[in-house]
Order: structure tokens, then sequence, then C-alpha cells
């Protein structure tokens, strides 16, 4: 979803290439991503959702509880102080529990969550478990202090991973949801062998090119390319490079 | 190895990885004992084949294959335990009271702080009635002397409720949000627990030390004694989780305050599992044992006894081994 921080243009592998050269990182410093070493020293990414994503998804949520109420307490309306009990019980789930069911056993998604691309997991990447859900959904009222969640958004916007005060106890994290991994649709034909140094971000780059050409028009996605053309040397760089990302994906 | 030859060698490898995967992600899986065995071994090789692949730089379509491959075993591997850890009875009889011992500190500290300001505002209210009107409006006393006026045939605040279910949804919401408030505002340095422990005992000493003066003893005191050892021990274990959480962030000792902060909520959620176990006795007993006017005193009072008798032996004993001669106690400093 924020891929649009990573390297991705030619213009990117250029700049990327300069600043190896003259010694520094290559790494963008506004890009937010997390990376969990494991403890089979794979590096995985997480991207830490801001405040404003998950502001809306409370939004939606608060709505749907909201409503489920409502039509509850029209339903029980006519039991008498008998439905009165029940939707006590009712209203005290909702308040307290509707989001831990949603994270524990609805892969950390609440409704609102899912529909924002929005899921909890633990500091490490892991799902979270009935404990740490717990933790950091009792602790909305140390969030909320002292009016509308004051306490949660300072705290959210005081740290690197944007967690808020139950996130810091529960060590839990509002993570986007990687998007599922789709075979990439090119349309131009032929093979070309991509230069062997030419880094995974590097190729991911190519491929991006390859995949957004259909939304660029001609001329920009000659001059995309010929930014390129020290490094291919080729007489027509646009189709090199959607040949490169062919051999990419082709088997 | 050129990325051909290496698909060709080891694809199976992680086909295999990724149905297995695709099992354990349903909600029911069916896998065998042999399948979990293969799972972890097939995992160290889909993680060692994403390395290989970046470092290779294969294209970036297989590196980012393998790792989601990586991403998605992760999760079910290192997955944490979903519920308590060893079932709900054994966490009642064995986990939850040797955690109450364990964090006694806080424990006897929300208790003074609980228990400290009833008993004085008791007697303070013994010796200068009006003193209750500091504390509440006119309006509230009044609704707590009709509540407990011997002549109700129902009483505390279900005198006007037609059923002792409606209560029992009302003393959930009410005692449990009570006791999650008690808890979370812990956080503020201990802050937050402190105060509403403190109101809490003045209001019930309050309450008591005036109905004690119009002389309605015999109907106040038979109906908080059933349920008030669940109810009042349930909320001293919440403020003492709360002060836990307070005292990890301002002495955090060899950690730092966030590290420190974490280990302490790993324990004080634990205790609040206990407080939820606690409450939902205590509201039944509140619903549909205290508020029965029909039993004589006597009774409700040796009810009430024994139900205290047993909170104290089931926090003070249960889970505790038999003690052998001269052998201590696991976990006790010699």
């Amino acid at each position: 979803m924020l891929s649009l921080l990573t390297i991705n243009t030619p213009l990117d592998i250029l700049n990327s290439r300069r600043r190896a050269q003259q010694g520094r990182l290559g790494t963008l410093m506004l890009d937010t991503l997390h990376s969990v070493e494991t403890p089979e020293s794979v590096a995985l990414p997480l991207r830490p959702a801001s405040v404003l994503p998950r502001i809306l998804a409370f939004s939606i949520d608060f709505l749907i509880r909201s409503l489920v109420f409502a039509l509850l307490s029209v339903a029980l309306n006519w039991t008498g102080q008998m439905g009165w009990g029940l939707l006590l019980i009712i209203y005290f789930f909702l308040e307290w529990f509707y989001p831990v069911y949603f994270e524990v056993w609805k892969d950390g998604m609440t409704p609102g969550k899912k529909y924002l691309g929005l899921r909890v997991v633990h500091d490490d990447g892991t799902p979270v478990s009935l404990s740490g859900s717990l933790l950091r959904n009792l602790l909305r009222v140390a969030d909320f202090l002292p009016v509308g969640y004051a306490a949660g958004v300072i705290s959210s916007i005081c740290n690197r991973e944007f967690k808020r005060l139950g996130d810091l106890v529960a060590g839990t994290i509002v993570v986007y949801e990687s998007d599922p991994l789709t075979a990439p649709q090119l349309t131009s034909q032929g093979k070309k062998a991509v230069p062997a140094d030419f880094s995974t971000d590097e190729q991911k780059a190519l491929l991006a090119f390859a995949e957004r050409s259909p939304q660029l028009s001609d001329e920009r996605q000659q001059e995309l390319a010929r930014v390129l053309q020290p490094l291919l040397n080729s007489r027509d760089p646009v189709l090199t490079i959607k040949q490169m990302a062919n051999s990419l994906v082709g088997h | 190895m050129k990325q051909q030859q290496f698909e060709k060698r080891y694809g199976d490898d992680w086909q295999r990885f990724r149905q297995l995967l695709e099992q354990l992600e349903k909600p029911k899986s069916s896998l065998q004992p042999a399948d979990y065995q293969r799972f972890g071994h097939l995992y160290r090789r889909v993680c060692q084949f994403q390395s290989l692949a970046r470092e290779r730089r294969y294209s970036s379509h297989l590196v980012d294959q393998l790792g989601d491959l990586v991403l998605r075993g992760h999760r079910q591997l290192y997955r944490r335990r979903r519920g308590i850890r060893f079932g709900l009875l054994l966490f009642t009889l064995v986990e939850f009271p040797a955690v109450v011992r364990q964090q006694q500190r806080y424990f006897w500290l929300s208790a003074l702080l609980l228990f400290g300001p009833a008993l004085l505002f008791f007697a303070a209210i013994q010796w200068q009635p009006d003193l209750i009107y500091t504390l509440l409006p006119p309006s509230r006393v009044d609704d707590f002397e009709m509540m407990y006026d011997p002549g109700n045939e129902v009483l505390g605040a279900a005198r006007e409720s037609e059923t002792n279910l409606y209560m029992f949804g009302y003393y959930i919401q009410n005692n449990i949000s009570v006791a999650f408030r008690t808890f979370a505002s812990g956080l503020l340095l201990g802050v937050g627990s402190l105060i509403i422990l403190v109101f809490n005992g003045l209001l019930f000493g309050g309450v008591a030390g005036h109905l004690s003066n119009l002389g309605y003893y015999h109907t106040f005191f038979p109906f908080v004694i059933g349920h008030g050892s669940f109810e009042l021990i349930a909320i001293v274990i919440a403020g003492a989780a709360g002060l836990k959480l307070g005292y990890s962030l301002l002495a955090p000792g060899n950690a730092t305050r966030l590290e420190s902060l974490k280990s302490a909520g790993r324990v004080a959620v634990k205790l609040i599992y206990g407080v939820i176990l606690m409450l939902l006795v205590a509201a039944f007993l509140e619903a549909f044992w205290s508020s029965n006017a029909s039993l004589r005193p006597a009774v409700k009072y040796t009810v009430g006894g024994l139900l205290w008798a047993l909170v104290i032996i089931w926090l003070a004993r249960s889970g505790r081994g038999p003690r052998r001669q001269g052998a201590p106690l696991s976990g006790e400093t010699v």
C-alpha cells in the first residue's frame, strides 16, 4: 500500500546507485517500514498504520456497535425487564469484548480494520493472542484520557510504530495488511536477461515500470526509460525494460 | 545455480509447504502429527530458499513468492497460545491464586487503599453522622436509605426491578466495567487506581456507616456479606493489577521503562482474567441470592461467612502442593 515510497522508477535505480557510490545507504527516510528479524534471520516487513486510518477504523467499528445495540434494543424492548438485563450484558460485551473477539478469532481484524486493510499483530509479527488483545483493549480507558482518546493519539505520534498506550503495554502493533501476491500482468512480448548486478529492489523497479506502463503515455515511458540508457545501452530502452520484466516473471 | 535449476530442484519443497500452510490457515485443520513435524523442517528450508534467492538475485517475483510463504509460516509457527495456558479449571484452581500470592505486595497495598478509607469513614460517621453529606448529595443518600429499608421485599438496588435477571445484567455491566477502569487507570503511574480504590472505599464505608446509624444493619449487612467476598476482593485484585502497572513505570529496575511495563502487563492480564471470573460469580450471587429478603439474616450470615472463608482459603492455599518436611516449596526463596 505504501510501496510508492520504495524504489520503483528507473530514476530511483539511478539515484540509489549514485547514493550507493557515494557510500550512503539507499534507504528512504520517509518509509515507515518496520522490519522484524525472525530466529531464522529473515527480515519480516511490517508497515505500521498511522493515526488517521486507525481513527477511521475505530469510527466504523463504533457505528457497527451502535447499530447492533440499537437494533437489539428495539428487538428486546417488548420483553420487558428480562430483555433489559440481557441488553445490559450485550452492551457490556460490545463495549469491551467486540474488538477482542475479532482480533483473536478473526485474524486480528475488526470489521472496521478489515475495511481499511489493517491488522493487529504482536511486535514480532505473530497473530495477536487473547492476553495481548484483552490488555490493549482494556487500556483504551487510559488512552481515552483526558478526553476523546487524546492520550492515545499523542502516544501514537510520539513513537515510530504509532503505538497507543495499550499497544505499548501489550506489545502489539497495528499494521497494514500486505496485499495478496498476484502475478504481474505484462503485455509485451519477448525476453531479455536482466544484468546480473541488479539487486532485488532494482528488479522490482523494472517490473513496476512494465506493470504500470499502460497507464503512462508513450512519451512519458520513453522519458523514464531513457534515464536507464547508460546502464542498458539499447536502441529501444522501453522495450528492453519490458522484456527484462518478462524474463523476471517467466520461468 | 541458475534460477530455473533452483526452481526445478526445490520447487516441490515450497509447493508442499504451501499445501501445509493452506491446511493450517483453515479454522479446523486435518493435519496429522507427522505433518507438524514436516512443517518445521520445511519452514526452515523455505526461509533458506528465500535468503538464497534474494542473495543470488533471482527474479523478484520468486523472492516475493518465497517471502510470502515465510511470512505466513512465521505466523503459524510462532503464534502464541490462544487462551489461558492450562484451561479454565486449572487456571482458576492453580495459576490464578499462585499469581495473586506472587503479587501480594500489590494486593495488600490495594486492600489497604480500599478498606482503610472504608473503615475510617465508617468510624467517622458513627461519630459525626452528617459527614455522609460531604461525599454524597442528599438525593443519593435517600436512594440508599430506600434500597435497604427493612420493609422491602427485595433488597439492594433490585428493589424496583421485577426480575433478578435484569439486576444480573446490571451488575455485570457496572461492576466489571468499574474493575476494568480501576485496572486500566493504573497506567497513570498508579494514581488512577489509587483514586478509584479510595473513592470506592469511602463510598462503601460511608453508606455502611450511615445505614448502621439508621438501624438498617439487619438489611444491609446480610445483603452485602454474600457477594461481598467475591466482589470486594475482585476490586482489590483489579486495583493491585493497576498499581503493578503504575509501579513498573515508576521503578523499572534494570529493565527499560517500556520492557518493565510490558512484563507487568503480562502478569496483570492474568489477574484480570481472575477478576472477571470472580465478578461473574459476585453478580450471580448479588442478583439471585443477596437480594432475596425472605431468607433469615442468620442463614445469610452463615452462607456469607462460608463464602468469605472459601475465597480466602482459595487465594491463600489453592494450588500449593503438600508441604514436605524440610523441603522448601518451589518458587520460594530459601
